[in-house]
Protein backbone atom coordinates (compact mmCIF):
# COMPACT_ATOMS: atom_id res chain seq x y z
CA UNK A 1 0.00 0.00 0.00
CA UNK A 2 1.19 3.57 -0.45
CA UNK A 3 1.30 5.78 1.96
CA UNK A 4 -1.46 7.98 0.80
CA UNK A 5 -3.94 5.23 0.70
CA UNK A 6 -2.46 4.37 4.48
CA UNK A 7 -3.33 7.74 5.82
CA UNK A 8 -6.62 7.44 4.11
CA UNK A 9 -7.06 3.73 5.47
CA UNK A 10 -6.36 5.00 8.60
CA UNK A 11 -8.53 8.06 8.80
CA UNK A 12 -11.26 6.28 8.09
CA UNK A 13 -10.54 3.54 10.57
CA UNK A 14 -10.16 6.60 13.25
CA UNK A 15 -12.98 8.26 12.05
CA UNK A 16 -15.50 4.79 12.11
CA UNK A 17 -14.06 4.59 16.39
CA UNK A 18 -15.00 8.82 16.63
CA UNK A 19 -18.44 7.75 14.98
CA UNK A 20 -19.20 4.81 17.63
CA UNK A 21 -18.15 7.04 20.33
CA UNK A 22 -20.95 9.78 19.07
CA UNK A 23 -23.41 6.77 18.35
CA UNK A 24 -23.03 5.22 21.94
CA UNK A 25 -22.90 8.28 23.70
CA UNK A 26 -25.38 11.11 22.28
CA UNK A 27 -25.38 13.25 24.74
CA UNK A 28 -23.01 15.23 23.76
CA UNK A 29 -24.22 15.78 20.24
CA UNK A 30 -27.75 16.31 21.25
CA UNK A 31 -26.21 19.45 23.95
CA UNK A 32 -24.17 20.85 20.75
CA UNK A 33 -27.86 20.65 18.81
CA UNK A 34 -30.09 21.55 21.67
CA UNK A 35 -27.93 24.93 22.43
CA UNK A 36 -28.61 26.89 18.99
CA UNK A 37 -32.40 25.03 18.79
CA UNK A 38 -32.44 27.22 21.94
CA UNK A 39 -31.18 30.09 21.00
CA UNK A 40 -32.79 29.83 17.91
CA UNK A 41 -36.21 29.94 19.43
CA UNK A 42 -35.61 32.34 22.38
CA UNK A 43 -34.29 35.28 19.77
CA UNK A 44 -37.10 34.58 17.05
CA UNK A 45 -40.04 33.77 19.99
CA UNK A 46 -38.76 36.55 22.73
CA UNK A 47 -36.71 38.99 20.84
CA UNK A 48 -37.97 38.51 17.32
CA UNK A 49 -40.64 41.06 17.01
CA UNK A 50 -38.99 43.70 18.44
CA UNK A 51 -35.50 43.16 16.92
CA UNK A 52 -37.02 42.46 13.41
CA UNK A 53 -38.82 45.56 13.48
CA UNK A 54 -35.57 47.74 14.09
CA UNK A 55 -34.28 45.92 11.02
CA UNK A 56 -35.55 48.33 8.87
CA UNK A 57 -36.64 46.40 5.98
CA UNK A 58 -40.03 45.81 4.23
CA UNK A 59 -41.96 43.70 6.54
CA UNK A 60 -40.61 43.84 9.81
CA UNK A 61 -41.44 42.07 12.83
CA UNK A 62 -40.88 38.28 13.75
CA UNK A 63 -41.07 36.97 10.40
CA UNK A 64 -38.02 39.30 8.84
CA UNK A 65 -36.09 38.72 12.37
CA UNK A 66 -36.30 35.21 11.67
CA UNK A 67 -34.80 34.95 8.28
CA UNK A 68 -32.28 37.49 9.29
CA UNK A 69 -31.08 35.43 12.54
CA UNK A 70 -30.90 32.01 11.02
CA UNK A 71 -27.18 32.53 9.86
CA UNK A 72 -25.96 33.69 13.14
CA UNK A 73 -27.63 30.47 14.35
CA UNK A 74 -26.06 28.08 12.07
CA UNK A 75 -22.48 29.73 13.08
CA UNK A 76 -23.52 29.59 16.84
CA UNK A 77 -23.98 25.72 16.09
CA UNK A 78 -20.59 25.39 14.22
CA UNK A 79 -18.98 27.64 16.87
CA UNK A 80 -20.26 25.46 20.09
CA UNK A 81 -19.96 22.18 17.94
CA UNK A 82 -15.83 23.08 18.38
CA UNK A 83 -16.43 22.46 22.30
CA UNK A 84 -17.69 18.90 21.40
CA UNK A 85 -14.24 18.14 19.15
CA UNK A 86 -11.51 20.16 21.84
CA UNK A 87 -13.27 17.72 24.56
CA UNK A 88 -12.53 14.83 22.29
CA UNK A 89 -9.29 14.94 21.39
CA UNK A 90 -8.75 16.31 24.84
CA UNK A 91 -9.63 13.20 26.01
CA UNK A 92 -8.05 11.16 23.55
CA UNK A 93 -4.58 13.18 24.86
CA UNK A 94 -5.34 12.34 27.75
CA UNK A 95 -6.05 8.66 28.25
CA UNK A 96 -3.49 5.99 27.51
CA UNK A 97 -4.72 5.31 23.83
CA UNK A 98 -3.05 7.85 22.00
CA UNK A 99 0.06 6.64 23.30
CA UNK A 100 -0.73 2.73 21.79
CA UNK A 101 -1.28 4.48 18.60
CA UNK A 102 1.71 6.35 18.66
CA UNK A 103 3.79 3.32 19.08
CA UNK A 104 2.01 1.61 15.85
CA UNK A 105 2.98 1.54 12.60
CA UNK A 106 0.08 4.10 11.53
CA UNK A 107 -0.17 7.48 10.02
CA UNK A 108 -0.51 9.65 12.81
CA UNK A 109 -2.17 12.38 11.31
CA UNK A 110 -5.49 9.67 10.62
CA UNK A 111 -5.75 10.57 14.40
CA UNK A 112 -6.76 13.88 13.98
CA UNK A 113 -8.14 13.57 10.87
CA UNK A 114 -10.34 10.99 11.87
CA UNK A 115 -11.81 14.01 14.56
CA UNK A 116 -11.82 16.89 11.78
CA UNK A 117 -14.36 14.51 9.73
CA UNK A 118 -16.20 13.02 12.17
CA UNK A 119 -16.80 16.84 13.78
CA UNK A 120 -17.65 18.18 10.55
CA UNK A 121 -20.25 15.45 9.97
CA UNK A 122 -21.51 16.29 13.88
CA UNK A 123 -21.66 19.67 12.61
CA UNK A 124 -23.37 19.06 9.56
CA UNK A 125 -26.19 16.92 11.88
CA UNK A 126 -26.61 20.25 14.07
CA UNK A 127 -26.96 22.54 10.95
CA UNK A 128 -29.80 19.94 9.63
CA UNK A 129 -31.41 20.33 12.90
CA UNK A 130 -31.45 24.52 13.14
CA UNK A 131 -32.82 24.08 9.57
CA UNK A 132 -35.97 21.87 10.22
CA UNK A 133 -36.69 23.74 13.49
CA UNK A 134 -36.58 27.02 11.22
CA UNK A 135 -38.70 25.52 8.65
CA UNK A 136 -40.57 24.29 11.28
CA UNK A 137 -41.80 27.83 12.71
CA UNK A 138 -41.93 29.39 9.35
CA UNK A 139 -38.76 30.00 7.35
CA UNK A 140 -38.79 30.15 4.61
CA UNK A 141 -35.47 31.13 2.94
CA UNK A 142 -34.83 31.69 -1.49
CA UNK A 143 -32.21 29.54 -2.13
CA UNK A 144 -32.37 27.18 -5.24
CA UNK A 145 -31.15 24.05 -6.00
CA UNK A 146 -27.31 25.75 -6.92
CA UNK A 147 -27.40 28.28 -3.73
CA UNK A 148 -27.97 25.42 -1.48
CA UNK A 149 -25.21 23.23 -2.96
CA UNK A 150 -22.97 26.40 -2.46
CA UNK A 151 -24.02 26.55 1.28
CA UNK A 152 -23.09 23.06 1.71
CA UNK A 153 -19.89 23.69 0.27
CA UNK A 154 -19.44 27.30 2.73
CA UNK A 155 -20.21 25.44 5.58
CA UNK A 156 -17.91 22.00 4.91
CA UNK A 157 -15.51 25.16 4.06
CA UNK A 158 -15.83 27.04 7.42
CA UNK A 159 -16.53 23.99 9.69
CA UNK A 160 -13.39 22.21 8.44
CA UNK A 161 -11.63 25.62 9.35
CA UNK A 162 -12.77 25.99 12.95
CA UNK A 163 -12.64 22.38 13.51
CA UNK A 164 -9.37 22.03 12.41
CA UNK A 165 -9.02 25.20 15.41
CA UNK A 166 -10.72 23.49 17.89
CA UNK A 167 -8.61 20.40 17.49
CA UNK A 168 -5.50 22.20 18.33
CA UNK A 169 -6.99 23.56 21.22
CA UNK A 170 -7.74 20.21 21.78
CA UNK A 171 -4.12 18.84 21.55
CA UNK A 172 -2.69 21.47 23.54
CA UNK A 173 -5.15 21.44 26.76
CA UNK A 174 -3.33 20.47 29.65
CA UNK A 175 -6.86 18.38 31.15
CA UNK A 176 -10.01 17.80 29.54
CA UNK A 177 -11.69 20.89 31.26
CA UNK A 178 -9.09 23.14 29.86
CA UNK A 179 -10.48 22.11 26.59
CA UNK A 180 -14.30 22.51 27.61
CA UNK A 181 -13.61 26.29 28.13
CA UNK A 182 -10.90 27.38 25.91
CA UNK A 183 -13.63 27.33 22.54
CA UNK A 184 -15.88 28.83 24.59
CA UNK A 185 -15.32 32.28 22.41
CA UNK A 186 -16.35 30.65 19.29
CA UNK A 187 -20.04 30.59 20.44
CA UNK A 188 -20.04 33.74 21.32
CA UNK A 189 -18.59 35.39 18.44
CA UNK A 190 -21.38 35.22 16.61
CA UNK A 191 -22.83 37.63 18.75
CA UNK A 192 -20.39 40.23 17.82
CA UNK A 193 -20.88 40.08 14.05
CA UNK A 194 -23.58 40.43 12.03
CA UNK A 195 -25.81 37.66 13.05
CA UNK A 196 -28.10 38.93 15.45
CA UNK A 197 -28.13 42.59 14.52
CA UNK A 198 -26.30 44.53 11.76
CA UNK A 199 -23.15 46.04 12.83
CA UNK A 200 -23.92 49.93 11.87
CA UNK A 201 -26.21 49.71 15.08
CA UNK A 202 -23.28 48.81 17.12
CA UNK A 203 -20.64 51.49 19.42
CA UNK A 204 -17.62 52.19 16.70
CA UNK A 205 -14.99 50.15 18.53
CA UNK A 206 -17.57 46.99 18.59
CA UNK A 207 -18.40 47.59 15.23
CA UNK A 208 -14.87 47.81 14.25
CA UNK A 209 -14.45 44.12 16.26
CA UNK A 210 -17.64 43.08 14.76
CA UNK A 211 -15.95 43.78 10.81
CA UNK A 212 -13.00 42.47 10.96
CA UNK A 213 -13.93 39.12 12.48
CA UNK A 214 -14.31 36.09 10.49
CA UNK A 215 -18.00 35.03 11.34
CA UNK A 216 -19.18 38.68 9.69
CA UNK A 217 -17.97 37.68 6.01
CA UNK A 218 -19.05 33.64 6.93
CA UNK A 219 -22.72 35.07 8.07
CA UNK A 220 -22.83 37.66 5.53
CA UNK A 221 -22.03 34.87 2.52
CA UNK A 222 -24.65 32.35 4.11
CA UNK A 223 -27.38 35.09 4.61
CA UNK A 224 -27.19 36.23 0.73
CA UNK A 225 -27.02 32.35 -0.69
CA UNK A 226 -30.04 31.66 1.90
CA UNK A 227 -32.02 34.58 0.42
CA UNK A 228 -30.95 33.66 -3.28
CA UNK A 229 -28.61 36.41 -4.07
CA UNK A 230 -24.88 35.95 -5.42
CA UNK A 231 -22.52 36.37 -2.37
CA UNK A 232 -20.46 39.93 -2.04
CA UNK A 233 -17.46 39.14 -3.65
CA UNK A 234 -15.09 40.35 -1.08
CA UNK A 235 -17.14 38.81 1.94
CA UNK A 236 -17.09 35.35 -0.40
CA UNK A 237 -12.68 36.04 -0.71
CA UNK A 238 -12.45 36.74 3.16
CA UNK A 239 -14.70 33.69 3.75
CA UNK A 240 -12.29 31.46 1.50
CA UNK A 241 -8.86 33.01 3.20
CA UNK A 242 -9.77 33.26 6.68
CA UNK A 243 -10.74 29.46 6.35
CA UNK A 244 -7.78 28.72 4.60
CA UNK A 245 -5.72 30.50 6.91
CA UNK A 246 -7.87 29.36 10.04
CA UNK A 247 -7.59 25.25 8.84
CA UNK A 248 -3.73 25.78 8.38
CA UNK A 249 -2.97 27.33 11.32
CA UNK A 250 -4.99 24.90 13.63
CA UNK A 251 -3.15 22.07 11.14
CA UNK A 252 0.18 23.59 11.58
CA UNK A 253 -0.47 24.00 15.59
CA UNK A 254 -2.26 20.30 16.25
CA UNK A 255 0.38 18.14 14.25
CA UNK A 256 3.33 20.51 16.00
CA UNK A 257 1.91 19.51 19.03
CA UNK A 258 0.97 15.76 18.46
CA UNK A 259 4.14 15.31 17.72
CA UNK A 260 6.29 17.34 20.18
CA UNK A 261 9.27 14.71 20.93
CA UNK A 262 8.46 13.40 24.83
CA UNK B 1 41.88 -13.68 3.75
CA UNK B 2 39.41 -12.55 4.63
CA UNK B 3 39.89 -9.23 6.30
CA UNK B 4 37.50 -9.94 9.12
CA UNK B 5 37.33 -5.88 10.23
CA UNK B 6 36.07 -4.69 7.17
CA UNK B 7 33.44 -7.61 7.03
CA UNK B 8 32.31 -6.48 10.33
CA UNK B 9 31.77 -2.84 8.92
CA UNK B 10 29.82 -3.90 5.81
CA UNK B 11 27.90 -5.68 8.05
CA UNK B 12 24.29 -4.20 9.65
CA UNK B 13 25.00 -3.99 13.44
CA UNK B 14 22.57 -6.47 14.92
CA UNK B 15 24.41 -9.03 12.48
CA UNK B 16 27.44 -8.12 13.70
CA UNK B 17 26.28 -8.90 17.48
CA UNK B 18 25.02 -12.20 16.49
CA UNK B 19 28.36 -13.04 15.78
CA UNK B 20 29.66 -13.70 19.14
CA UNK B 21 26.46 -14.41 21.13
CA UNK B 22 24.19 -17.69 20.76
CA UNK B 23 21.35 -15.70 19.52
CA UNK B 24 20.73 -12.99 17.64
CA UNK B 25 19.22 -9.75 19.61
CA UNK B 26 15.94 -8.30 19.71
CA UNK B 27 16.53 -5.03 21.38
CA UNK B 28 20.11 -3.84 21.67
CA UNK B 29 21.01 -0.29 23.08
CA UNK B 30 24.20 1.24 24.24
CA UNK B 31 24.75 4.70 25.96
CA UNK B 32 21.27 5.60 26.28
CA UNK B 33 20.74 8.94 27.95
CA UNK B 34 17.74 10.80 28.80
CA UNK B 35 17.45 14.23 30.72
CA UNK B 36 14.39 16.15 31.35
CA UNK B 37 16.03 19.53 32.29
CA UNK B 38 18.59 19.19 35.16
CA UNK B 39 16.97 15.31 35.97
CA UNK B 40 19.01 13.03 34.01
CA UNK B 41 17.09 10.40 34.13
CA UNK B 42 18.99 7.90 32.36
CA UNK B 43 22.73 8.22 32.56
CA UNK B 44 23.85 6.27 29.89
CA UNK B 45 22.59 2.67 30.05
CA UNK B 46 23.47 -0.23 27.68
CA UNK B 47 21.23 -3.54 27.03
CA UNK B 48 20.96 -6.83 24.94
CA UNK B 49 18.03 -8.74 24.90
CA UNK B 50 18.49 -11.61 22.91
CA UNK B 51 15.36 -13.17 21.05
CA UNK B 52 12.86 -15.35 22.63
CA UNK B 53 13.92 -15.02 25.90
CA UNK B 54 12.40 -12.40 29.00
CA UNK B 55 14.73 -9.90 30.12
CA UNK B 56 13.53 -7.82 33.05
CA UNK B 57 14.38 -3.95 33.94
CA UNK B 58 14.05 -4.04 38.00
CA UNK B 59 14.13 -0.73 40.11
CA UNK B 60 12.49 1.06 42.56
CA UNK B 61 10.06 3.96 41.38
CA UNK B 62 11.83 7.03 39.89
CA UNK B 63 14.86 4.63 38.77
CA UNK B 64 14.00 5.24 35.06
CA UNK B 65 12.20 1.79 33.87
CA UNK B 66 9.46 3.69 31.92
CA UNK B 67 11.48 6.28 30.28
CA UNK B 68 13.35 3.52 29.25
CA UNK B 69 10.22 1.50 28.14
CA UNK B 70 9.27 5.21 26.39
CA UNK B 71 11.85 5.21 24.62
CA UNK B 72 12.60 1.52 23.21
CA UNK B 73 9.14 2.40 22.02
CA UNK B 74 9.66 5.30 20.11
CA UNK B 75 7.32 7.38 22.44
CA UNK B 76 10.62 9.52 23.62
CA UNK B 77 13.66 10.49 22.13
CA UNK B 78 16.90 9.32 24.05
CA UNK B 79 19.25 12.57 24.24
CA UNK B 80 22.45 10.18 23.38
CA UNK B 81 23.39 6.52 22.72
CA UNK B 82 21.69 4.04 19.87
CA UNK B 83 19.51 1.39 19.95
CA UNK B 84 18.09 -1.17 17.75
CA UNK B 85 14.58 -2.97 18.20
CA UNK B 86 14.46 -6.24 15.58
CA UNK B 87 17.26 -4.44 13.76
CA UNK B 88 15.55 -1.40 13.11
CA UNK B 89 17.33 1.79 14.18
CA UNK B 90 14.96 3.75 16.23
CA UNK B 91 16.41 7.26 15.34
CA UNK B 92 16.44 6.49 11.21
CA UNK B 93 13.75 4.10 11.40
CA UNK B 94 11.23 4.17 14.37
CA UNK B 95 8.20 3.25 11.64
CA UNK B 96 10.15 0.02 11.47
CA UNK B 97 10.47 -0.74 14.52
CA UNK B 98 6.64 0.42 15.51
CA UNK B 99 6.33 -2.42 12.65
CA UNK B 100 7.56 -5.49 15.40
CA UNK B 101 6.62 -4.46 18.54
CA UNK B 102 3.90 -4.34 20.97
CA UNK B 103 3.27 -2.23 24.30
CA UNK B 104 1.63 -1.85 26.92
CA UNK B 105 2.49 0.38 29.79
CA UNK B 106 1.29 1.07 33.46
CA UNK B 107 -2.08 2.27 32.56
CA UNK B 108 -4.74 0.39 30.35
CA UNK B 109 -3.91 2.00 27.07
CA UNK B 110 -7.55 1.04 25.79
CA UNK B 111 -10.87 3.09 24.48
CA UNK B 112 -12.76 3.36 27.22
CA UNK B 113 -15.92 3.75 24.86
CA UNK B 114 -15.75 1.09 23.05
CA UNK B 115 -16.11 -2.97 24.50
CA UNK B 116 -13.27 -5.21 24.28
CA UNK B 117 -14.06 -6.62 20.64
CA UNK B 118 -14.44 -3.65 19.23
CA UNK B 119 -11.12 -2.34 20.68
CA UNK B 120 -9.80 -5.61 19.19
CA UNK B 121 -10.70 -4.99 15.48
CA UNK B 122 -10.07 -1.33 15.93
CA UNK B 123 -6.34 -2.73 16.45
CA UNK B 124 -7.00 -5.01 13.75
CA UNK B 125 -8.18 -2.48 10.88
CA UNK B 126 -4.69 -0.34 12.36
CA UNK B 127 -2.41 -3.36 11.26
CA UNK B 128 -4.10 -3.84 7.95
CA UNK B 129 -5.17 -7.27 8.87
CA UNK B 130 -8.10 -8.06 6.65
CA UNK B 131 -11.79 -8.27 8.08
CA UNK B 132 -11.79 -11.58 8.28
CA UNK B 133 -8.32 -12.36 9.66
CA UNK B 134 -8.57 -9.48 12.28
CA UNK B 135 -12.51 -11.51 13.42
CA UNK B 136 -10.61 -14.37 13.63
CA UNK B 137 -7.41 -13.25 15.81
CA UNK B 138 -9.86 -10.96 17.79
CA UNK B 139 -11.89 -14.38 19.04
CA UNK B 140 -9.09 -15.68 19.28
CA UNK B 141 -7.19 -13.99 21.60
CA UNK B 142 -10.33 -12.92 23.84
CA UNK B 143 -10.07 -16.41 24.27
CA UNK B 144 -6.63 -17.32 24.69
CA UNK B 145 -6.75 -14.21 27.50
CA UNK B 146 -9.79 -15.58 29.25
CA UNK B 147 -12.33 -12.53 28.31
CA UNK B 148 -14.35 -13.45 25.53
CA UNK B 149 -17.45 -13.94 28.28
CA UNK B 150 -16.49 -9.66 29.06
CA UNK B 151 -15.97 -8.97 24.93
CA UNK B 152 -19.47 -7.35 25.17
CA UNK B 153 -19.25 -5.03 28.02
CA UNK B 154 -17.29 -1.51 28.03
CA UNK B 155 -13.74 -1.81 29.32
CA UNK B 156 -15.25 0.12 32.77
CA UNK B 157 -16.84 -2.04 34.32
CA UNK B 158 -13.51 -4.73 34.06
CA UNK B 159 -11.13 -5.45 37.09
CA UNK B 160 -8.07 -4.21 36.94
CA UNK B 161 -6.79 -7.49 36.08
CA UNK B 162 -9.10 -8.03 32.85
CA UNK B 163 -8.41 -4.45 32.23
CA UNK B 164 -4.61 -5.39 31.55
CA UNK B 165 -5.36 -8.51 29.59
CA UNK B 166 -7.54 -6.95 27.23
CA UNK B 167 -4.61 -4.22 27.17
CA UNK B 168 -2.59 -6.80 26.35
CA UNK B 169 -4.81 -8.43 23.92
CA UNK B 170 -4.65 -5.11 22.14
CA UNK B 171 -0.55 -5.54 22.09
CA UNK B 172 -0.84 -9.19 20.57
CA UNK B 173 -3.16 -8.18 17.26
CA UNK B 174 -0.41 -7.39 15.62
CA UNK B 175 2.05 -10.40 16.35
CA UNK B 176 4.26 -8.20 17.82
CA UNK B 177 7.54 -9.95 17.51
CA UNK B 178 8.98 -7.60 20.80
CA UNK B 179 6.77 -6.98 23.44
CA UNK B 180 7.19 -4.37 26.18
CA UNK B 181 5.22 -4.72 29.28
CA UNK B 182 5.77 -1.87 31.64
CA UNK B 183 5.01 -2.78 35.19
CA UNK B 184 2.52 -5.33 34.37
CA UNK B 185 1.25 -6.52 37.41
CA UNK B 186 1.21 -3.37 39.14
CA UNK B 187 -1.83 -3.09 41.30
CA UNK B 188 -3.08 -6.14 40.65
CA UNK B 189 -4.59 -8.92 43.33
CA UNK B 190 -1.82 -11.74 44.22
CA UNK B 191 -4.28 -13.84 41.53
CA UNK B 192 -4.25 -11.88 38.98
CA UNK B 193 -0.75 -11.52 39.24
CA UNK B 194 -0.23 -15.38 38.70
CA UNK B 195 -2.72 -15.31 36.01
CA UNK B 196 -0.23 -12.77 34.65
CA UNK B 197 2.42 -14.42 34.94
CA UNK B 198 1.46 -17.43 33.18
CA UNK B 199 0.52 -15.17 30.09
CA UNK B 200 3.52 -14.08 30.15
CA UNK B 201 5.43 -17.49 30.17
CA UNK B 202 3.03 -18.69 27.29
CA UNK B 203 3.77 -15.79 25.27
CA UNK B 204 7.66 -16.02 25.53
CA UNK B 205 7.32 -19.93 24.77
CA UNK B 206 5.48 -18.90 21.09
CA UNK B 207 8.79 -17.49 20.66
CA UNK B 208 8.08 -13.81 21.40
CA UNK B 209 10.88 -11.56 23.45
CA UNK B 210 9.59 -9.97 26.37
CA UNK B 211 10.78 -7.26 27.74
CA UNK B 212 10.28 -6.43 31.35
CA UNK B 213 9.79 -3.92 33.85
CA UNK B 214 8.85 -4.18 37.48
CA UNK B 215 9.47 -3.27 41.09
CA UNK B 216 9.11 -6.79 42.39
CA UNK B 217 11.75 -8.59 42.88
CA UNK B 218 10.12 -11.64 42.97
CA UNK B 219 8.52 -11.18 39.29
CA UNK B 220 11.29 -10.80 37.99
CA UNK B 221 13.30 -13.53 39.65
CA UNK B 222 10.39 -15.90 38.72
CA UNK B 223 9.75 -14.61 35.05
CA UNK B 224 13.19 -13.10 33.20
CA UNK B 225 16.02 -15.34 32.03
CA UNK B 226 18.01 -12.10 32.90
CA UNK B 227 17.40 -9.00 34.99
CA UNK B 228 19.53 -5.81 35.41
CA UNK B 229 18.67 -3.65 37.93
CA UNK B 230 18.28 -0.12 37.31
CA UNK B 231 18.97 2.46 39.81
CA UNK B 232 19.57 6.07 39.83
CA UNK B 233 19.59 6.28 35.60
CA UNK B 234 21.96 3.45 35.96
CA UNK B 235 22.64 -0.26 35.77
CA UNK B 236 24.14 -1.09 38.56
CA UNK B 237 24.11 -5.07 37.95
CA UNK B 238 23.15 -7.74 35.26
CA UNK B 239 22.83 -10.99 34.68
CA UNK B 240 20.57 -13.78 35.52
CA UNK B 241 19.04 -14.38 39.19
CA UNK B 242 21.46 -16.88 40.50
CA UNK B 243 24.46 -14.49 38.89
CA UNK B 244 23.11 -11.81 40.55
CA UNK B 245 22.71 -13.97 43.94
CA UNK B 246 26.43 -15.13 44.12
CA UNK B 247 27.07 -10.96 43.50
CA UNK B 248 26.62 -10.47 46.92
CA UNK B 249 27.87 -13.17 50.58
CA UNK B 250 26.45 -16.03 50.78
CA UNK B 251 23.52 -17.00 53.39
CA UNK B 252 24.30 -17.28 56.94
CA UNK B 253 22.82 -19.68 59.71
CA UNK B 254 20.92 -17.79 62.93
CA UNK B 255 21.10 -19.24 66.16
CA UNK B 256 19.00 -18.00 68.97
CA UNK B 257 20.53 -18.61 72.27
CA UNK B 258 19.27 -19.32 75.80
CA UNK B 259 21.64 -18.02 78.01
CA UNK B 260 22.88 -14.70 77.17
CA UNK B 261 26.34 -16.00 79.42
CA UNK B 262 27.00 -18.13 76.32
CA UNK B 263 26.73 -15.60 73.68
CA UNK B 264 30.21 -14.12 73.24
CA UNK B 265 31.37 -17.55 73.69
CA UNK B 266 29.51 -19.26 70.65
CA UNK B 267 29.90 -16.04 68.40
CA UNK B 268 33.54 -16.57 69.34
CA UNK B 269 33.91 -20.16 68.72
CA UNK B 270 31.47 -19.90 65.11
CA UNK B 271 33.19 -16.96 63.80
CA UNK B 272 29.83 -14.94 63.89
CA UNK B 273 29.64 -12.14 61.64
CA UNK B 274 26.49 -10.35 64.01
CA UNK B 275 24.91 -10.92 67.08
CA UNK B 276 22.26 -9.30 69.32
CA UNK B 277 22.60 -9.05 72.90
CA UNK B 278 18.79 -7.89 72.82
CA UNK B 279 17.40 -10.64 71.25
CA UNK B 280 20.33 -13.43 72.34
CA UNK B 281 21.10 -13.99 68.58
CA UNK B 282 24.11 -14.47 66.10
CA UNK B 283 24.74 -15.13 62.63
CA UNK B 284 27.13 -17.37 61.23
CA UNK B 285 27.81 -17.77 57.44
CA UNK B 286 27.12 -20.73 55.77
CA UNK B 287 25.32 -22.13 53.11
CA UNK B 288 22.92 -24.21 54.82
CA UNK B 289 24.15 -27.35 53.66
CA UNK B 290 23.21 -30.32 55.79
CA UNK B 291 26.89 -31.09 56.53
CA UNK B 292 27.95 -27.87 57.42
CA UNK B 293 24.36 -27.66 59.46
CA UNK B 294 25.57 -31.10 61.53
CA UNK B 295 29.14 -29.74 62.37
CA UNK B 296 28.01 -26.54 63.27
CA UNK B 297 25.31 -28.53 66.12
CA UNK B 298 28.27 -31.31 67.04
CA UNK B 299 30.13 -27.71 67.56
CA UNK B 300 27.52 -26.66 69.86
CA UNK B 301 27.11 -29.96 71.49
CA UNK B 302 30.45 -30.42 72.28
CA UNK B 303 30.40 -26.86 73.82
CA UNK B 304 27.33 -27.46 75.85
CA UNK B 305 26.01 -24.10 74.51
CA UNK B 306 21.91 -24.18 74.21
CA UNK B 307 20.05 -22.96 71.17
CA UNK B 308 16.11 -22.11 70.94
CA UNK B 309 15.79 -21.94 67.70
CA UNK B 310 17.93 -22.07 64.37
CA UNK B 311 16.99 -20.70 60.88
CA UNK B 312 18.74 -20.75 57.32
CA UNK B 313 18.88 -18.23 55.29
CA UNK B 314 19.65 -17.75 51.70
CA UNK B 315 20.46 -14.71 49.82
CA UNK B 316 17.60 -13.65 47.74
CA UNK B 317 17.12 -10.62 45.17
CA UNK B 318 16.18 -9.29 48.11
CA UNK B 319 19.37 -8.81 49.49
CA UNK B 320 20.94 -7.95 46.13
CA UNK B 321 18.47 -5.20 46.06
CA UNK B 322 19.55 -3.90 49.19
CA UNK B 323 23.00 -4.55 49.03
CA UNK B 324 23.03 -2.86 44.88
CA UNK B 325 20.79 0.17 45.37
CA UNK B 326 21.70 0.75 48.51
CA UNK B 327 18.35 1.28 49.15
CA UNK B 328 15.29 -0.09 51.46
CA UNK B 329 13.60 -2.78 49.89
CA UNK B 330 11.01 -0.87 47.84
CA UNK B 331 7.14 -0.70 48.78
CA UNK B 332 7.11 -4.39 50.52
CA UNK B 333 3.84 -3.45 52.04
CA UNK B 334 2.34 -2.65 48.35
CA UNK B 335 3.21 -5.73 47.65
CA UNK B 336 0.32 -7.83 47.87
Amino acid sequence: MTTLSHTIGDSATMLRRNLKHMLRYPSLTLMLVMIPALMLLMFVYVFGSTLGDGLGGASGGRAAYLSYVTPGILMMAIGGAMTGTAIGVATDMTQGIVDRFRTMSIARVSILTGHVIGSIIQILICVAAVFAIAFAIGYRPDAGPAEWLALLGVLVLISFALTWIAVALGVTAKSVETASNTPMPFTFLPFLSSGFVPTDSMPAGLRYVAEYQPFTPFIEVIRSLLAGTAADGTDLALTVVWSLGLALLGYLVSRAKFNQAV
Amino acid sequence: MFDLGLMLTLLPPTNRVTMNTRKPLAIEARGLRKAYGDNIVLDGIDIAVPEGSIYSLLGPNGAGKTTTVKILSTLARADAGEAFVNGADLHRDSDGVRKSIGVTGQFAAVDQLLNGTENLHLMGRLHHLGKAETKRRAAELLERLDITDIAKRLPSTYSGGQNRRLDIAMSLMGSPRVIFLDEPTTGLDPRSRRVMWEIIRELVSGGTTIFLTTQYLEEADELADRIAVLDGGKIVAEGTAAELKRLIPGGHISLQLLRIDQLEKAANLLGATAHDTEQLTIQVPGDGSVASLRSLIDLLDHESIEVGELTVHKPDLDDVFLTLTGQARPQKETRR
